[in-house]
C-alpha cells in the first residue's frame, strides 16, 4: 500500500472516530460487533416463506410465473425432453450453451437427438443457455446462481433465453436459508466470486415507467423444476 | 409557580386513555387562523365538546403555537412562544385544537425544543400528553360515536398532513361524518396528498404551491362532491382560494362546522348573507 | 456534476412550464406510490422489517470504522484491492489511474449516483477514456447530455417520443434509421447497440447498494442486468461506493433487500441482485481478473455524530421523491444537483454547501409523506428543519423573511398587543371583503393572491372578542 493510500485510509477512519467521539472500537463494543459477525442475528421472520417443502416448491413456482418466468415441473428422466419441447414451442433452434456442471450432465441429453449442446461459458452470439441453480427462493420465486467452473456467469446473462434446471430439494424459504447453504458449501469466509440472484427475465421501467422485458439480460426465462 | 414544582405536580397528571374518567376542564387552543378568519370553527368545536359533556375554557393568553418561527428555523423565538403557550395552558385536563397542524406542534414538537432544559422539557411533555386534535379527541378520548347534525350535500374530505401523519387523524372525521343526516362522502383519488399550503411555504414558493393546489382542485372536482371538508383552516383557505379563483362552485368548510350543525353558514370565501350588494360600510 | 441549486427558483419556473416533464411527472405520481402501497400490503411483516432496517443501519453507522476495516480485510484475503478516497478528487484520480493501468479506451458503467457525485464521466473523458452508461435510463440521458432527474429512474422526466427522437439522432449512424414508436422496440434497439459496447469494454464500473463486511462482497440491485454484464465481461471490475454503504452481514442484507425493492418500484424483488467477491477464481471460465473497491468519504464522516446523521441510513430507494408532492410538481432537475427530492434537500446542502443549496430544505411543506414511506425511517422533515435552523443562525435566511418573522415574533410574544392588532385586522379585512367574501388582490399578499383568492374573515370580530362578549 502506498503512503498516499495509507494516509487516505487513516484520514477516513480517524474522521469517523472523531465524529463518533471515540477511538478505535474496543472492549465490549468490539466484542459485540465481532459476535454479530460470527453469529449473524436473523431479521423478522417472513411468514410466507415458512412452509413445508411441497408448499415451498409451489410458492416458488407461483412467484416465478408472476415475475414473467415460465415453469415446468417434470421428473428427472424427462428434463431433456422438456427442454427440447420448450425450444420447439417457442420456435427456437434446438441448440444451446450448457453449463459444465456434473449435476446437469446427469440428465439424459442423449435421448434428444435433435438437440445440439455446447459446454462452456456464454458468448454474445448464444441464443439459448442451460444452467443449474444453487438454490431457489420460495418467498419471491428467485433463482440463486453461484459462479464457479461448473457455472459461468455469462450463461446467466448473454443469451436471449435462459433455461434453468433446479431440483425441488434445492428450493428454500428465504434468503437466510441460502446464506446458510452457501456457508456450508463454500465456508463462512469464502463466497464464490459471483452470486447472481435472478427473479424472472431482465427488465426495465426506464421509459415512462412501463416494464419491458429483455433489457440487457435474457428476455425469456424458463425454469424446469425437477420432481423428486 | 416555580417551574420545577409545577412540573412535579403536573407530572402526576397522565394522558387520558380511559373513557371512564372524562376530562372535565378543556382548554380550547383556537389557533391564530381560526381566531382571525373564521371564529365559527372555534364555536363549532366548543359546541361539539360541550355536547360531549365537557366544560370548555379559552385561556386568554394564548396566541400562536409558533409554527411560523419553527418552520423558518428560528428556534429562539419558537422556544419563547412555546414557553408562553405552556404557561397559558397549565392546569387544564386537556388542550384541544381544531387543527392537526397546531395540535401536532403542541403534542409532537414542543418537547424537542427544550432538550437542554429538563424542567421546561418536563412541562412541555406534560402539555404534549394533554394536547389533542379535535376529531381525535372527540372519537378516541371522549368516545363520541355520532352527531345530531344535518347537511345536504356530497362532501369530499381532505386529510391535512400533520393531522394524518403525526396524529393519525383519518377515520375519526369520516366516522362522524357518516352519522350526519343528508350527507354522503365522495372520496378523492388522493385525499392524503398535501394541498401545497405548508404555512409560509405557500408564499415563499408560490409557483410550486400553486401547482400542488391546482392538482388538488382537479382531484376535488373529479370526486363529484359539492363540498370540500378538512380539519385545518390553513389548508382550507388555500384550497378555497384556488377553487374560487378557478370559478369552482365547490363550497369549502371546516369539518367541525358540518358536524356541529353549522353547515348553513356562508362557506369559506363566500360573502356574508345580505351583504352581496352592500359595499364596505 | 456542476450544481444549479442556487438557481432553484429559475429551475422551478422552467420545470413548471415544460409540458413533456409535466406529462412524465403525472405518470410518476400515480405509478410508483400505488405500486409501493400494494407491495407493502402484500407483506404483513413490512413495518417490522422497516424497523429492523433502521436498526441495522444505525448499528452499522455506530461501528462504521470497524465494519469498513472488516470489509477491507475480507476483500484483500480473496485477492481484491481496496482504495480509500477522502474526497471526490481522490476517487476520480484513483479510478482514472486504474483505467489507465489497463490501457482502457472504454469503461462500461452501471448506474451509480456516487459516480455522478464525483463527476467521473467528465474526468474519464479528459483522460481520453469513453464512459459508456449501460443502464437504459442513464444511456438515454448520456446521449442527451442531461443529468439524471431521479436516483432510480434517471430518465423519468422524458416521454417515449423524446426517447425515440434521441435514438434516431444518435443511432442513425449505426444503421438504425427508422424512428421507433413502441417502447419494446426502443428497448431492443438500445440492447443491441449496448451489447457490443459491453463486449468491447476494458473496464466495468459499478456502484454498490451494500458492502457486506462479513464476506467482503459488494452487492448490487438492478432490473436490467447491465450491472452484471459490467462486472462480468471486462477484465477489471471497479466498485465505487461511499462509506455508509457498509453493512455487517448477509442476514442484514436480506432485511434491507426486502424493503428496498418494495419501496423503490413496488416489486417483490428486483430482477437481479448480485454479490461480487474478489476477482475471478482459478478454474472460472469468466469474470474479471482484477477487482477494486474505491471507498469514498466526500464529507460523510463529518455528518456522523451530528443531528444530520440519520440521512446516512439512506439506501437510495427513491421512495421519498416518488411520494413528494414538490418533486411531483417540479421533477428532479430543478433541485440542481445529483440527489433530488427530500433526500437531496437534506444531503445536497451537506455535500456542496448550504450557501449553494439553501433553497432545497426550504422548498417543502413538511407534509411528511417522505418520512412515512422511508424504508429506514429517516425523519426527513426534521432534518430539513435542522438545515433551516442552521441557515437562520448563519443569517442565510432571506432578509424579507427575517424581518417579517421578527415583526411577527414581536407581536406574537405580546398577547395583549396581538389581540388588539388581530382585532383591527379582522374588522378591516372583514369589512372590505364582505361584498365578495374574498380578495383577488391585497397589498403585501401577492405571493398568495397571484394564484389564489384570499378568503375574507367572517364579520363580528375575532374568536377571542366574540367569546369575551358571549361569556361575560
Amino acid at each position: 500500500m502506498s503512503d498516499a493510500s495509507t494516509t487516505a485510509r487513516a484520514q477516513i477512519l480517524n474522521g469517523i472516530r472523531r465524529s463518533l467521539r471515540r477511538g478505535e472500537i474496543s472492549g465490549e463494543q468490539r466484542q459485540a460487533a465481532e459476535a454479530r459477525l460470527a453469529q449473524p442475528p436473523l431479521g423478522p421472520s417472513v411468514a410466507r416463506a415458512q412452509l413445508a417443502q411441497p408448499e415451498k416448491v409451489a410458492l416458488f413456482c407461483q412467484w416465478a410465473e408472476t415475475n414473467n418466468a415460465t415453469v415446468a415441473r417434470v421428473a428427472a428422466p424427462d428434463v431433456a425432453a422438456e427442454v427440447v419441447s420448450f425450444l420447439a414451442r417457442n420456435n427456437l433452434p434446438a441448440e444451446a450453451a450448457i453449463a459444465p456442471s456434473p449435476l446437469l450432465a446427469g440428465y439424459d441429453w442423449n435421448s434428444q437427438k435433435m438437440l445440439s449442446l455446447r459446454q462452456g461459458r456464454g458468448e454474445g452470439s448464444d441464443q439459448v443457455s442451460i444452467t443449474g441453480a444453487f438454490a431457489g427462493i420460495a418467498e419471491t420465486g428467485t433463482l440463486v446462481m453461484a459462479s464457479g467452473p461448473d457455472h459461468p456467469v455469462t450463461l446467466n446473462l448473454l443469451p436471449d433465453t435462459h433455461i434453468v434446471v433446479i431440483r425441488e430439494s434445492d428450493i428454500v424459504g428465504g434468503y437466510e436459508d441460502v446464506w446458510t447453504r452457501l456457508r456450508a458449501r463454500y465456508g463462512k469466509d469464502r463466497m464464490p466470486r459471483t452470486i447472481n440472484t435472478i427473479t424472472g427475465p431482465s427488465r426495465t421501467g426506464d421509459i415512462e415507467q412501463a416494464m419491458e422485458l429483455g433489457a440487457h439480460g435474457p428476455r425469456r426465462m424458463h425454469i424446469v423444476v425437477v420432481r423428486e | 409557580m416555580h417551574p420545577i414544582l409545577a412540573a412535579a405536580i403536573l407530572g402526576t397528571v397522565s394522558k387520558l386513555p380511559s373513557l371512564t374518567i372524562r376530562p372535565r376542564r378543556i382548554a380550547l387552543f383556537v389557533t391564530c387562523l381560526v381566531d382571525l378568519f373564521r371564529p365559527s370553527i372555534g364555536f363549532a368545536a366548543v359546541k361539539l365538546l360541550e355536547e360531549a359533556g365537557c366544560t370548555v375554557e379559552l385561556p386568554p393568553l394564548q396566541v400562536c403555537c409558533g409554527q411560523p418561527a419553527y418552520n423558518s428555523g428560528d428556534r429562539t423565538t419558537t422556544r419563547a412562544i412555546a414557553a408562553q403557550v405552556i404557561d397559558a395552558f397549565e392546569g387544564y385536563d386537556a388542550v384541544v385544537a381544531p387543527s392537526g397542524s397546531c395540535g401536532g406542534m403542541l403534542s409532537h414538537h414542543y418537547p424537542g425544543l427544550f432538550d437542554d432544559d429538563p424542567a421546561m422539557k418536563a412541562r412541555a411533555e406534560n402539555l404534549a400528553a394533554r394536547s389533542y386534535e379535535l376529531m381525535a379527541f372527540l372519537v378516541d378520548v371522549l368516545g363520541v360515536k355520532k352527531v345530531a347534525a344535518h347537511y345536504d350535500g356530497a362532501v369530499t374530505y381532505h386529510d391535512s398532513c400533520s393531522g394524518l401523519r403525526e396524529l393519525g387523524v383519518k377515520d375519526q372525521p369520516r366516522r362522524l361524518l357518516a352519522t350526519v343526516r343528508g350527507l354522503s362522502v365522495r372520496e378523492m383519488k388522493t385525499p392524503e396528498v398535501c394541498c401545497g399550503f405548508g404555512g409560509t411555504f405557500c408564499v415563499k414558493y408560490p409557483e410550486i404551491s400553486n401547482a400542488m393546489v391546482g392538482e388538488k382542485s382537479a382531484d376535488i372536482a373529479a370526486s363529484g362532491a359539492d363540498t370540500l371538508l378538512a380539519g385545518d383552516l390553513g389548508c382550507l383557505m388555500n384550497m378555497a382560494g384556488k377553487l374560487q379563483r378557478e370559478g369552482s362552485a365547490v363550497r369549502v368548510r371546516h369539518v367541525a362546522e358540518v358536524l356541529a350543525g353549522m353547515g348553513d353558514l356562508p362557506a369559506i370565501g363566500e360573502p356574508e348573507r345580505g351583504s352581496e350588494r352592500g359595499g364596505p360600510g | 456534476m456542476e450544481s444549479t441549486a442556487r438557481d432553484f427558483n429559475d429551475n422551478v419556473d422552467h420545470a413548471l412550464a415544460d409540458p413533456n416533464l409535466q406529462d412524465s411527472l403525472a405518470k410518476l405520481k400515480v405509478g410508483f406510490s400505488e405500486r409501493r402501497r400494494q407491495a407493502a400490503e402484500r407483506l404483513p411483516e413490512f413495518e417490522a422489517l422497516r424497523d429492523r432496517a433502521r436498526d441495522i443501519k444505525n448499528h452499522a453507522l455506530a461501528n462504521l470504522d470497524f465494519y469498513l476495516e472488516e470489509f477491507e480485510r475480507k476483500v484483500l484475503a480473496l485477492g481484491g484491492h481496496v482504495h480509500w478516497a477522502p474526497t471526490a478528487a481522490d476517487a476520480r484520480r484513483i479510478i482514472g489511474e486504474l483505467c489507465q493501468s489497463m490501457g482502457a479506451r472504454t469503461v462500461a458503467k452501471s448506474k451509480s449516483m456516487v459516480a455522478e457525485e464525483i463527476a467521473l464521466n467528465e474526468h474519464l473523458e479528459e483522460l481520453g477514456i469513453a464512459p459508456i452508461e449501460t443502464d437504459l435510463g442513464e444511456y438515454i440521458i448520456q446521449l442527451r447530455h442531461e443529468p439524471p432527474s431521479h436516483i432510480i429512474a434517471p430518465a423519468v422526466h422524458l416521454t417515449k417520443d423524446q426517447v425515440a427522437d434521441t435514438f434516431l439522432e444518435h443511432h442513425a449512424k449505426l444503421g438504425f434509421t427508422k424512428r421507433l414508436t413502441e417502447r419494446n422496440d426502443l428497448v431492443a434497439e438500445a440492447r443491441h447497440v449496448l451489447r457490443q459496447k459491453f463486449l468491447d469494454a476494458d473496464v466495468g464500473l459499478t456502484g454498490a447498494n451494500f458492502l457486506v463486511a462479513e464476506t467482503g462482497s459488494s452487492m448490487l440491485v438492478t432490473n436490467e442486468g447491465n450491472a452484471d454484464l459490467s462486472n462480468t465481461l471486462p477484465r477489471m471490475h471497479i466498485v465505487l461506493a461511499s462509506i455508509e454503504k457498509v453493512i455487517p452481514t448477509l442476514e442484514d442484507a436480506a432485511v434491507l433487500l426486502r424493503v428496498l425493492a418494495r419501496s423503490a418500484t413496488g416489486q417483490e424483488s428486483s430482477a437481479y441482485t448480485t454479490l461480487n467477491t474478489g476477482p475471478k477464481r482459478p478454474g472460472d471460465l469468466d469474470g474479471p481478473e482484477h477487482y477494486h473497491v474505491v471507498i469514498l468519504d466526500n464529507g460523510r464522516s463529518a455528518v456522523l455524530g451530528t443531528e444530520m446523521q440519520e440521512i446516512l441510513r439512506c439506501i437510495r430507494c427513491g421512495a421519498c421523491m416518488n411520494h413528494c408532492p414538490v418533486y411531483g410538481a417540479i421533477g428532479g432537475h430543478a433541485y440542481g444537483w445529483v440527489y433530488p427530492g427530500p433526500l437531496g434537500a437534506v444531503l445536497t446542502p451537506q455535500l456542496i454547501g448550504v450557501e449553494e443549496a439553501g433553497n432545497l430544505p426550504n422548498a417543502s411543506t413538511f407534509c411528511g409523506r417522505c418520512e412515512s414511506v422511508c424504508p429506514v425511517r429517516i425523519p426527513l422533515p426534521k432534518l430539513m428543519r435542522h438545515w433551516r435552523e442552521r441557515e437562520f443562525e448563519r443569517h442565510l435566511t432571506p432578509t424579507a423573511v427575517r424581518q417579517g418573522l421578527a415583526l411577527w415574533s414581536f407581536v406574537a410574544r405580546r398577547p395583549q398587543l396581538y389581540r388588539r392588532l388581530t382585532g383591527v385586522a379582522n374588522r378591516v379585512l372583514a369589512l372590505f371583503g364582505r361584498a365578495e367574501g374574498r380578495y383577488h388582490a391585497l397589498p403585501l399578499a401577492g405571493g398568495w393572491t397571484r394564484f389564489r383568492d384570499l378568503p375574507a374573515p367572517q364579520a363580528g370580530g375575532t374568536f377571542h372578542a366574540q367569546w369575551k362578549k358571549r361569556r361575560s
